[in-house]
């Protein structure tokens, strides 16, 4: 249109993702046409056939705003996020594994060798007697076929390029990225570059509206499917561990809202380096017991808690991987 | 050249940096490994400050309060007590061996007890070797 502003160029990539993050986009609904009022998708893997080579012909800079899911976990995620690093105004890592390295930063449980072990060799469906194992380059006759190299590390989208905006949550919740959306668009100041947005800053017990007294003292630690929840009380105080006081707020503790404990997707709350350790810090806090040996059999219900404390932020946690 | 290896401790104000400036005051030698971090209680100890240590590049960490019952501040060794058997677990599941991270009591009379805990303590992560944590942790 003629003398109206510019359209924003809008672009959503998933690396090593799910997919989620990108359903979490289609969730806006009917308000996709505002979206596409206010901006032109132009790389957009899982609604638009464009490819990478039309990416890399765009100039610098091309793209205004570029969400992008998934953590880096071969060098195809790698090469994506330095390309559209290279060719966006704002970078937003968008969601948990973008944001902190999410669930598939599990991995540095592990390794490259122990994953291809189990994948290749040992897991119980595999049929591989000539135990082929995937190869970054293969000769054929039709020349050289490629595939991504495989990393032994999980990097979370920081950890590989510079990052302008953090949205969390897995997914995050639409609503606040429409409230993102909207800012862009209507020109509104943006928050200071590296900050976290469409969320809260402080934690999920903050929100939370579940009865919560001083009086927390925990002498067994259940699964949520060992009690029978009251749907009122806070889940702390029935005994079952829930990531609340150390998960940023901002998703409208939906999960808990639905009954079931948080699980930490949204990262820890500002200033916070580590979540996992301020979960730590918590129950500590919590269980009635003053005997070594006592205090080990309640925590012997803490069955994983590296698991469990870094489910969503392992990649990015102050002991980031596994010492193999 | 032969491994030395860097050991931070916590010591809480109260007992246990009062036993090291005893072990101090009355001229006991004990190995010089060790990092001092005075904190007010041993309760003040968070999960973050022991992984920011092994993350810096810290062999060892040692952790001391005063005695179950004695605490300045009611309960906060028994909070520390709690946070560090839920640490060993976690930094057990992170490959970092359990051995490196130790909790004793030390009231402010034993100064000779923290010297030849010190002494142990150094021997145990030297036996051990370096921490390859940091350098594993490399983005």
């Amino acid at each position: 249109m003629e003398g109206s502003k510019p359209k924003l160029k809008l672009a959503i990539y998933w690396a090593a993702a799910c997919g989620g993050c990108c359903v979490s986009v289609l969730d806006v609904h009917e308000k996709l046409f505002d979206v596409v009022a206010a901006a032109d998708l132009v790389f957009w893997p899982i609604a638009l056939d464009i490819k990478y080579k039309d990416v890399e012909e765009m100039s610098d800079s091309h793209i205004d705003v570029t969400l992008f899911n998934g953590a880096v976990r071969n060098s195809e995620n790698e090469h994506m996020a330095k390309l559209l690093r290279k060719k966006s105004r704002i970078l937003v890592a968008y969601g948990s594994c973008s944001h902190l390295g999410g669930i598939p930063g599990l991995a540095n449980f592990s390794n490259r060798e122990e994953i291809f072990r189990r994948v290749y060799s040992e897991s119980e469906s595999t049929v591989n007697p000539s135990g082929l194992r995937p190869l970054v380059e293969t000769d054929v006759q039709e020349g050289k076929l490629t595939l991504p190299d495989f990393f032994d590390d999980v990097r979370s989208l920081s950890q590989v390029v510079d990052v302008d905006y953090f949205i969390p949550g897995c997914p995050p919740q639409t609503e606040r990225l429409l409230e993102v959306f909207t800012a862009i668009v209507s020109g509104t100041e943006l928050p200071p570059k590296g900050s976290v947005i469409g969320a809260g800053t402080k934690t999920q017990c903050d929100e939370c509206t579940r009865n919560k007294t001083e009086n927390k003292r925990i002498k067994k630690f259940y699964r949520p499917w060992e009690v029978k929840d009251d749907g009122v009380t806070c889940f702390m105080e029935q005994g079952i561990l829930c990531m609340g006081p150390a998960t940023r707020a901002g998703c409208g503790y939906r999960c808990i809202k639905g009954n079931a404990p948080c699980r930490g997707c949204y990262g820890p709350p500002a200033g916070v380096p580590d979540p996992g350790a301020k979960m730590m810090s918590a129950i500590a806090s919590i269980i009635d017991e003053k005997e070594p040996e006592e205090i080990s059999r309640v925590l012997e219900d803490v069955v994983d808690p590296a698991g469990l404390f870094y489910r969503f932020s392992l990649p990015s946690s102050i002991i980031r991987r596994k010492l193999l | 050249m032969e491994f030395s290896p860097k050991i931070v401790a916590f010591l809480c104000n109260w007992c246990s940096y009062t036993g090291a400036d005893l072990a101090g005051t009355s001229r006991m030698q004990y190995k010089s490994n060790v990092r001092a971090v005075r904190v007010m209680c041993s309760g003040r100890i968070e999960p973050t400050f022991v992984l920011r240590a092994f993350k810096d590049g810290a062999d060892g960490v040692l952790i001391c309060g005063c005695h179950p019952g004695d605490c300045h501040y009611q309960e906060g060794n028994y909070r520390c007590l709690r946070r560090f058997l839920l640490l060993q677990k976690y930094i057990q599941q992170m490959g970092i061996e359990t051995e490196r991270l130790k909790l004793e009591w030390i009231s402010a009379s034993e100064g000779k007890q923290f010297a030849e805990l010190v002494n142990s303590f150094t021997e145990t992560i030297t036996e051990l070797g370096p921490c390859r944590i940091r350098e594993s942790m490399k983005v």
